[in-house]
């Protein structure tokens, strides 16, 4: 939680599959939880994924895979899609993900994970390719999130991609600040919009 | 020129952050037990009172048991989370309608039946279901906690400002074609992802002619395509079902209301950013066959070929199904109607005209569950508990159910379920349930079959 952000190079967990929903990334049975904590919810990231329904691991699963290891999960297009739970964020933050690529996010999930400092990097369709590809070839790869440049580097390849974040979001990530102490600190002007609109 | 979309977001914005997102003043904060706990926990470790606490509605639906609700919640943890609910409420000061409250229920539900959610408002709640609002002419989202939190502080939101889509819906929609398939239908076109980035007015004849309920019901699922919200502008029929309700402006200041309202339509020469049309013909009553609510299709069509992604066959194998199946005929286990999709009197009536004089199959298990108390004494009412019992249906007392799972209503592992409500994703409804999204009326001639039928052959 507000861990500052600049730049991560890491290794990579690929996830090639699209429509991710956030049911996966942690499954309604476990957004009972009345605190937030990360070590919880990472512990039951991708739980019916990662677990048989006996509760053994399932060794098929990326996560369970000692290959594939990093601060970067990559995953295929539209990742984050149904509910709004902000636990899937909490997981993805809580297993020590930092960054999430992917080629489209659904909206509110995109919300979240930017709210609990992890950065989603959105890539074209032809770099995520690429990626997985690399990621493929060779585990130990390594890519390179650079915040402030706003580039993702696939190191493999060298290739370089430009990101989009709004500046301001970018300011509270490299600064560890949310929107909670910037709203707050703005409660005359909501007052004069309240007066204003009556 | 502007959209009905623009005509609300503007009137809210409370300033725009240089190079970063819109502050949004929002009129009416809704709280679930699930998202909001982190949120008040937030709010006690920075020291801080609701800013405007006269906005924000609380109640429990996640959790609540559809039985015995007058005694203890069994489960001690689901217990917790509504009891923590109660006390954040009462700490904070904020209107809360606990369990076996006469205005309890699904919160999507609750909203609009009792007049606080109303057209021209801005809208969030730590649910992605919060677009059903929409449907009373509100620009209503799906927030996260974090983002609640921000709404507790300061009754604002920071938000990057949607794209515009209009879905125009032209023409009449066929027998048993209902919201629900036209949702359905639409999903099945555009993917779960279609309209993400977007918020959608849905427009034309056959959203027109769409009563509130149906309205509800299409603006519920516009999440499914991924879309921001969705929104249908008011007119007679959303004014006809406003008027009246407990919390809807009485007297003068009706009057008052109803002028603004008036307005709140898209300007003729509005410009969208994306436009979509359909023709309502083209529905017919829908399915689903896979575990995105985009997989569906008509009820006598088959499953298409793979699409060759691994996502498909890991979809398809989940379901137990193959392509090419059409799916007429296969035998199913539980039927779940409810959920703020289809939980609402129009629903039930739905599902009570098609069972009536028929008799449940004995083999499945249904699950009728009201989406407030305010449905429930409706249904009692109108006479439709009779006919249900009749036929072989017993209610249930209201809550999110088996839509989600996280109270004990749960499809065991590999069963079928062919439910009401508004997702099919793996596990959704229970570890490895396998749900068929479909409508109140698909529900009902499945429920007295015992297999997927076509609701028409019963019309």
């Amino acid at each position: 939680m507000k861990q500052k952000f600049d730049i991560i190079t890491s290794t990579c967990v690929p996830l090639p599959l699209e429509n991710v929903d956030t049911d996966q990334i942690i499954p309604a049975r476990f957004l009972k939880a009345t605190t937030r904590e990360e070590k919880f919810f990472g512990d039951n990231l991708f739980r019916d994924w990662r677990y048989h329904p006996d509760g053994s691991l399932n060794e098929d699963f990326v996560l369970n895979n000692p290959t594939y290891g990093g601060e970067i999960l990559v995953a295929g297009k539209n990742f984050g899609s149904g509910s709004s739970r902000e636990h899937a964020a909490w997981a993805i933050a809580g297993y020590g993900f930092r960054v999430v690529v992917s080629s489209f996010f659904a909206d509110i999930h995109k919300n979240n994970e930017l709210n609990n400092f992890v950065l989603p990097v959105v890539v074209s369709e032809g770099f995520l390719k690429e990626l997985f590809d690399s990621i493929d070839a060779n585990p130990q790869m390594q890519v390179e999130v650079n915040l402030p440049a706003q580039t993702i580097t696939n190191q493999a390849t060298g290739k370089s991609e430009h990101f989009e974040i709004n500046a301001y979001k970018k300011h509270c990530l490299m600064n560890g600040l949310d929107d909670i102490d910037f709203l707050v600190a703005n409660k005359d002007k909501i007052e004069a919009w309240e007066n204003a609109s009556r | 020129m502007n959209t009905l979309f623009d005509k609300i977001w503007d009137a809210h914005v409370v300033q725009q952050v240089e190079e970063g997102p819109t502050q949004l003043y929002i009129d009416r904060l809704y709280c679930h037990e699930v998202t909001s706990p982190q949120a008040f926990a937030g709010m006690r470790a920075r020291g801080l009172k609701c800013f405007r606490p006269d906005h924000i509605y609380c109640m429990p639906d996640h959790n609540t048991p559809t039985h015995d609700q007058d005694k203890p919640i069994e489960d001690p943890v689901s217990k917790a989370q509504v009891d923590t609910l109660a006390k954040n409420a009462e700490d904070f000061g904020l209107n809360h309608f606990g369990m076996m409250h006469p205005k309890n229920g699904i919160i999507h539900v609750v909203g609009p039946e009792r007049g606080l959610t109303l057209p021209g408002m801005t809208i969030v709640c730590g649910d992605s279901h919060t677009s059903t609002h929409g449907a009373m002419g509100a620009v209503a989202f799906g927030i996260g906690t974090s983002e609640v939190e921000m709404v507790l502080a300061s009754q604002c939101i920071l938000q990057a400002r949607p794209k515009t889509m209009r879905i125009t819906i032209e023409g009449e929609l066929g027998k048993g074609v209902t919201a629900k398939d036209m949702a359905l239908y639409m999903m099945s076109k555009m993917t779960t992802s279609g309209a993400t980035g977007y918020f959608v007015e849905y427009a034309g004849s056959a959203v027109r002619n769409l009563t509130m309920e149906g309205r509800l019901t299409l603006c519920n699922l516009s999440i499914e395509m991924g879309a921001r919200g969705g929104m249908v502008a008011p007119d007679e029929t959303t004014f006809e079902y406003i008027k009246g309700r407990e919390y809807a402006p009485k007297g003068e200041a009706w009057d008052k209301a109803l002028a603004y309202w008036k307005t709140l339509k898209s300007d003729d020469d509005a410009v969208f950013d994306k436009e979509v049309k359909f023709d309502a013909a083209d529905i017919q009553p829908m399915i689903t066959y896979g575990t995105n609510p985009g997989m569906g299709m008509g009820i006598t069509e088959q499953i298409p070929a793979s699409d060759g992604t691994a996502s498909f066959e890991k979809s398809l194998n989940y379901m137990g199904f193959e392509a090419g199946e059409c799916l007429l005929g296969k035998k199913i286990d539980y039927v779940f109607l409810g959920a703020c999709t289809n939980g609402r009197i129009e629903d039930f009536r739905a599902f009570a005209s098609l069972v009536k004089g028929h008799k449940k199959a004995d083999h499945v298990i249904a699950w009728l569950v009201p989406g407030s108390w305010m449905v429930d004494a409706q249904i009692r009412e109108e006479g439709l508990d009779k006919v249900l019992e009749e036929a072989g249906f017993a209610i249930r007392q209201p809550g999110c159910s088996a839509c989600l799972a996280m109270n004990d209503d749960k499809i065991p592992a590999g069963k079928y379920s062919v439910s009401t409500s508004n997702r099919n994703f793996e596990g959704r409804q229970g570890p490895g349930a396998r749900t068929l999204l479909a409508s109140p009326l698909t529900a009902a001639a499945a429920a007295i079959t015992g297999v997927i039928t076509d609701p028409r052959e019963f019309m």
